[in-house]
């Protein structure tokens, strides 16, 4: 008999595991995490399917998901499993294995945001705001969406057009450099 | 009291006024701040959601720095504030994060730097009792819905100085205020934080849903602690509107703003011009109310103007007594100002 919940890929519940320091295999499907999401009218797939899915190492069925995206790390999932595992941290883990294993995102948004923001306060030791906007409205396409906000947020000191100084930029470029080395040694 | 204040990169721009209005309290209040010298970006979601190293490192740097100060840390910004306390929390109960962060710096953290909310700094260092002594102008009657979000409660083992579920120590300081915190259920429901960037349909989802249930509750202005609250539902309330449906125009000020207001201090050093949702007519109906007090003391003054709740006239009523009789014994002890 054929079985259909059958994946191939290799063992992503113990990497998952490894990366986050919680224990998934002891979700038991309570669907507490699920019931408290407040993102989850808008996902694909809810946090307690995520997390079996993951039980059963479905790689290209969680790391191609839109929902490990559309966390918003609010922790309320984390607070409240009665089993102690920090799903917050599992959606993490997920999106950087994603990244790593060259996954196809359905939605590259949150990608795209990580990599400006980071960017940014690699190259000025802190967030500028408007350049992170700027690189991120280039990366994702997205350039209409709340330009009609600046004048407003510029009218009230909100937002300015020149990074400001201090943060040592140097310093924070180095333990960049460093941080991405110890996440390629793990 | 003196801390180490990491103010983040937030409160350098769209959150300048939540930078202002904390310094303006806590020198109001002898809470003495110095800037960690070349603080730099707590890595904030985007570094704990892309790289685990760095998402410790970064705080690490700053506490690295702080502990040279030998002052405790404060932040204003609640997402810094739980970045710094994870990097402890990790760095205290892994011995390989530890390594790894020091590594990664070139220097030594052995995980020790106490790091405080503003809030926690406010209602549990100075007190309560502090802060009721220095209040000059009652925000008589003023009914605040007080929006904790995620990262002030969550997760508890990190973060916690109040119950994650139902937090009241943002609502105790509202009522020292004189304020009156209105019941609401949505105290630590999520706005969507930094998904405002990437996906504003979510976020005008659930910020209509918080300020829809603010409004429920009587509430005639939201209290909040976070940057990115204050952002996703002020600046994000007309996307909101937009999308979901009418609302009434609700305020949403940060909590150093009000107590800034109580402790006398103005509203234009307080940044309260620069909200999206104007508080002008909040500040017109508090200052015909402190007007009347002043002008005949014992008399009851009229309720702000607002959607109405059972039982809330009758609380007004003995609050404002009790605020007019205190101010005045208060101020004839000269504890008004700086204590």
């Amino acid at each position: 008999m054929s079985n259909l919940l059958q994946w191939n890929d290799a063992d992503l519940a113990g990497e998952i595991q490894r990366r986050s320091g919680t224990k998934v295999l002891a979700c038991f499907q309570c669907h507490k995490c699920s019931t408290g999401c407040p993102i989850g009218p808008d996902m694909d797939l809810l946090p307690s399917q995520i997390m079996r899915l993951v039980q059963l190492s479905a790689e290209s069925e969680v790391l191609g998901s839109r929902a490990i995206w559309l966390c918003a790390s609010c922790e309320a999932c984390t607070t409240r499993c009665p089993q102690g595992i920090d799903i917050a941290g599992v959606m993490d883990a997920l999106r950087m294995l994603a990244v790593e294993r060259k996954a196809a995102l359905p939605d590259g948004r949150g990608r795209q945001f990580n990599r400006s923001f980071l960017g940014s306060v690699r190259r000025h030791g802190r967030v500028f705001e408007a350049g992170m906007l700027a690189m991120y409205k280039l990366r994702s396409g997205d350039l209409f969406t709340d330009v009609g906000k600046l004048p407003q947020m510029m009218a009230k000191g909100k937002i300015s057009l020149f990074p400001r100084r201090g943060g040592n930029a140097k310093e924070v470029r180095e333990v960049f450099k460093r941080a991405e080395e110890e996440e390629r040694n793990q | 009291m003196k801390y180490a204040f990491f103010p983040g990169c937030s409160l350098e721009s769209t959150a300048w006024d939540f930078d202002h209005s904390t310094r303006a309290v806590c020198g109001a209040l002898g809470i003495e701040l110095e800037d960690i010298p070349n603080w730099v970006c707590c890595g904030s979601t985007p570094a704990h959601t892309s790289n685990a190293s760095l998402a410790v490192a970064l705080p690490v740097m700053n506490l690295q720095k702080a502990q040279r100060m030998n002052d405790p840390v404060m932040t204003a910004c609640a997402s810094c504030y739980a970045r710094l306390r994870t990097a402890n929390y990790k760095v205290n109960n892994d011995p390989a994060e530890r390594k790894r962060a020091e590594r990664i710096t070139g220097k030594p953290y052995d995980g020790s730097v106490p790091v405080h909310h503003v809030l926690d700094v406010l209602v549990n260092h100075l007190g309560i009792d502090s802060i009721r002594a220095a209040v000059r102008k009652p925000l008589a009657g003023l009914r605040v819905a007080c929006y904790y979000g995620c990262l002030l409660t969550r997760p508890p083992e990190v973060v916690a100085f109040d119950d994650p579920e139902h937090p009241t120590v943002m609502d105790n300081l509202m009522a020292a205020l004189g304020a009156e915190p209105v019941d609401w259920p949505y105290k630590t429901e999520c706005c969507g934080a930094s998904l405002s960037m990437t996906h504003v349909n979510v976020v005008s989802r659930l910020g209509h849903r918080l300020l829809s249930m603010a409004q429920q509750a009587g509430a005639q202005c939201i209290a909040v602690a976070c940057p990115l609250c204050q952002v996703n539902l002020d600046l994000r309330q007309a996307d909101a509107r937009a999308a979901h449906g009418e609302l009434p125009q609700t305020p949403v000020l940060y909590i150093t703003q009000l107590l800034g207001l109580a402790l006398g201090i103005s509203p234009k050093e307080l940044g309260i011009q620069s909200l999206s949702v104007s508080a002008e007519s909040l500040l017109t109906s508090l200052g015909k109310i402190m007007s009347s007090i002043k002008s005949e003391p014992g008399r009851v003054a009229p309720a702000v103007p607002g959607p109405t709740r059972p039982g809330s006239d009758e609380k007004t009523r003995h609050l404002l007594h009790d605020l007019t009789n205190a101010d005045s014994a208060d101020m004839a002890a000269g504890a008004g100002g700086k204590p």
